[in-house]
């Protein structure tokens, strides 16, 4: 097994359990942070495949994953100030009972 | 040219502004309406004075007698020939006729406002009067067959809307109509008479310089043909014309309608069914004379048409007079009387000529009116009590009435030497012992006037003598005897709170009354033998007084005859009526007890009503009825099949609609609803479920890619 791979199979696996906590879980932060852990999945196959890529030497990767934090803390501050306006109209943060955009 | 002559269209127009205005005016206008129907009437009548003064100044006799004026009406085609002229003719007929029917016209008119007084509809009355009087002035100013033809229905017209005045009396408005469809009998003849004329001639102007339908030319080119029966083109004229004279003068056949419109109120039967109306018919054959008479050069003796225009007028001069006899409504009595002295005009036009008839024309517009107005005058002293077996003694209570009353029955009869009556129908008799055809017409005209004679003494010995029997109070025309309450007070009687006691009309009633009774004295004069300006004006020539003629044998003779039958009529009126006073009302008449059988055939008018009834009516029914049938089951059927067929194209039609077109758009309205419904399931608006298709789209993505690899 490469060294590659076993980072593959890192990300993969930090992938489903983000995948995972953010279909199951019904509070609207932990889908939040679930969608956070599958961001940083991505990020660490960004970082496996430039260290183990063609030209290790160019900062491609991190310059990538550098962008995407940068993304996904601008993502997060959204989320979490949308999640901040639901409860206050809802007084809830369950997504269960945010279903006003039904068809 | 005179500018009465020009102008001559003035007399009619004035009532016939009046009529315009007083249909616009407001029902409880009575004044306003009465007062221009006066005024019109006395501004026509100066007029007619006026016209009358033309016609006298005028010298010349025959043709050069007429003042003409025409002028274009209208065009009805592209060449000259086909303008339609129409114009004014002042001869001396006219102007007798205008003064006459504009003075009786206006007497009447003030009589009116005395007998309609109390009358609601007082204004649309004078207002169909004025129109009444102007179409009857048109009529006798036309200068035009056709213009003639218009008024003669105009004329129609207004005696159909004054019969029908009290049209809420089923009686009355049946009377109307029977008037109206009887005449119009007659009016088709008259209008083919026309029609035939016009093909002939090309022209329907009376005078129009020597190119008009009565003059020479034309006559010329009447008389060269013949047409069945070898009669002459101008005698079939003649005749269909006659005809309509027929119907509108009630001559025999036609005659049943005149009697019946009596329903109308009473000035109406005095100026249009006595005075003027019906003497139109007359006043037409005299007009159009030249064509009735009209013979060609090789023909010897009498024209054809003129022996019909005789021998109706005998005819019917002798079968009315004969049910007069026997009537006992007032005014019924003076209706057959009228019918009975328009066969005598008739007559005299026939054996005598324009002259001799419209003498009596003359004469009996006066004294008729008298005695209408004078029979109105005895209804309204009497409560509308018409039946003059009810009447009697009435000499007391109504003096004038009764007078002038004596005055025209004197002259209807033709009481000699000083009643108008005499002078004109001794003269038509005189002409009628000279006829070369025959003597019939002299021994039944004096047949008649004996009847004349009789029935007028019965009903003046009815009305006004013996005792007054109208308390015994029978309410008019049934049966019903109200002296069967007794003692107890008659507070059904429609009269009971009316003085029993029959009174004396008022001024406005009474005063036309003895101006028409002067009239019918003085109008004698102007026609006797001794001096027969009248005929010798309507002639053209100049009368000259001359005593002796009244003594020459033959006029003496006739006058003697004449007299002796008139006294023998009344005296045997006097004999069975006069000398015992008829007591009650219900007692039978005397000729009545001697001859029932012929006295209630007379009564019955020769049934000829009923006859009517039968044949043409009820033919007419059967005929109608026969037609419905037809209808229903032809026609309707074809409609009613069409209907069917297209009700049932419409059925399929809806149906199509409704089952294909419709339901198949709401299946798929619906369908697509349905599955938007499915559809909208997906979007539930919970975000994890996007997310977990997602992700299983992601896994399936995952997996065939792996697949694909492999493979």
């Amino acid at each position: 097994m490469t060294p590659l791979a076993g980072y593959l199979l890192l990300s993969s696996f930090l992938f489903a359990i983000g995948l995972a906590g953010a279909l199951t879980r019904r509070n609207g932060i932990l889908v939040l942070i679930g969608i956070e852990l599958m961001l940083n999945a991505a990020n660490l196959n960004f970082i496996a495949f430039w260290r183990f890529g063609p030209n290790p030497e160019m900062l491609k990767g991190i310059i990538f994953v550098l962008f995407s934090i940068g993304v996904a803390a601008a993502e997060a501050a959204v989320g979490l100030a949308l999640i901040i306006a639901i409860y206050r109209h809802y007084r809830t943060t369950n997504v269960e009972k945010m279903n006003s955009m039904k068809g | 040219m005179l500018w009465i002559v020009k102008n001559l269209w003035l007399i009619p127009a004035l009532p016939l502004v009046a009529a315009g205005l007083s249909a616009l005016a407001k029902q409880p206008c009575k004044k306003f309406a009465s007062s221009l129907a006066i005024l019109s009437m006395a501004g026509a009548l100066v007029l007619s004075c006026i016209a009358f003064k033309a016609a006298l100044a005028h010298s010349g006799s025959g043709e050069a007698a007429n003042q003409i004026f025409n002028f274009r009406w209208f065009q009805f085609g592209a060449s000259e020939a086909d303008w339609v002229r129409i114009g004014w003719l002042l001869n001396r007929l006219t102007a007798v006729m205008l003064v006459m029917v504009s003075f009786v016209s206006l007497l009447i008119f003030i009589y009116s406002t005395g007998y309609m007084a109390h009358d609601e509809n007082f204004t649309r009355f004078f207002c169909f009067l004025s129109l009444f009087a102007a179409a009857m002035l048109g009529l006798i100013i036309a200068n035009s067959l056709l213009l003639f033809f218009i008024c003669w229905e105009l004329v129609g017209l207004t005696s159909y809307l004054l019969i029908g005045f009290w049209y809420h009396k089923p009686s009355a408005a049946a009377a109307a109509k029977k008037a109206f469809i009887t005449t119009r009998i007659g009016d088709l003849a008259f209008l083919l008479g026309m029609v035939w004329l016009y093909a002939q001639t090309g022209t329907l102007l009376f005078y129009d310089q020597g190119h008009g339908c009565l003059e020479q030319s034309a006559l010329a080119t009447l008389t060269a043909q013949t047409t069945v029966f070898r009669l002459t083109v101008a005698g079939g004229i003649g005749l269909l014309i006659f005809l309509g004279a027929v119907g509108k003068s009630g001559q025999v056949p036609l005659h049943v309608w005149l009697p019946d419109a009596m329903e109308g109120p009473t000035p109406v039967s005095a100026l249009i069914h006595a005075a003027t109306m019906v003497a139109a018919g007359v006043f037409l054959v005299a007009r159009v004379y030249p064509i009735v008479s009209a013979s060609p050069d090789w023909f010897v003796g009498v024209a054809p048409a003129l022996k019909v225009v005789t021998w109706v007028g005998v005819i019917t001069a002798v079968f009315a007079a004969t049910i007069a006899v026997a009537q006992n409504d007032i005014k019924r009595i003076l209706a057959y009387s009228t019918v009975s002295q328009l066969g005598f005009m008739m007559m005299g036009l026939g054996v005598g000529g324009v002259a001799v008839g419209m003498f009596h024309l003359i004469t009996h517009a006066f004294f008729k009116a008298l005695l209408f107005m004078g029979a109105g005058s005895v209804i309204h002293g009497c409560h509308e009590e018409q039946d003059i077996r009810c009447m009697g003694g009435l000499r007391k209570f109504m003096p004038v009435t009764f007078a002038t009353y004596a005055i025209g029955m004197m002259a209807l009869c033709g009481v000699p030497l000083f009643f108008s009556g005499f002078w004109s129908k001794d003269e038509i008799l005189h002409h009628a012992h000279l006829w070369s055809v025959s003597r019939w017409p002299f021994y039944l005209g004096a047949f008649g006037a004996f009847l004349t004679a009789f029935y007028m003494t019965r009903q003046v010995f009815h009305v006004f003598f013996g005792n007054c029997r109208l308390e015994l109070g029978r309410t008019t025309g049934s049966e019903q005897h109200t002296v069967a309450h007794g003692g107890e007070p008659a507070s059904e009687h429609p009269h009971s709170e009316l003085p029993p006691q029959p009174h004396e009309s008022p001024a406005s009633m009474t005063l036309p009354l003895v101006i028409l009774a002067v009239f019918s004295i003085l109008l004698g004069f102007i026609g006797t033998p001794a001096w027969p300006w009248f005929q010798k004006f309507l002639e053209g020539q100049v009368a000259t007084m001359n005593m002796s003629r009244l003594a020459e044998p033959e006029v003496l003779h006739l006058m003697l005859v004449s007299s002796v039958i008139v006294f023998i009529g009344i005296g045997l009126g006097w004999w069975l009526y006069g000398r015992k006073s008829i007591a009650n009302a219900n007692e039978l008449d005397v000729l009545e007890r001697v001859r029932p059988d012929i006295f209630h055939l007379l009564r019955n008018k020769y049934y000829i009503d009923e006859i009517y009834e039968w044949a043409f009516v009820g033919l007419n029914k059967r005929w109608a009825q026969a037609c419905a049938i037809l209808d229903d089951l032809i026609v309707s059927g074809l409609v009613h099949l069409i209907a069917y067929v297209i009700v049932g194209l419409s059925w399929i039609s809806k149906t199509v609609d409704d089952e294909v077109v419709n339901k198949g758009f709401d299946e798929g309205c619906h369908g697509v609803s349905t599955g938007a419904g499915w559809l909208s399931r997906l979007q539930d608006g919970r975000v994890q479920n996007y997310l977990r298709v997602i992700g299983v789209a992601l896994i399936v993505l995952v997996l065939f890619l792996l697949w694909g690899c492999k493979g």
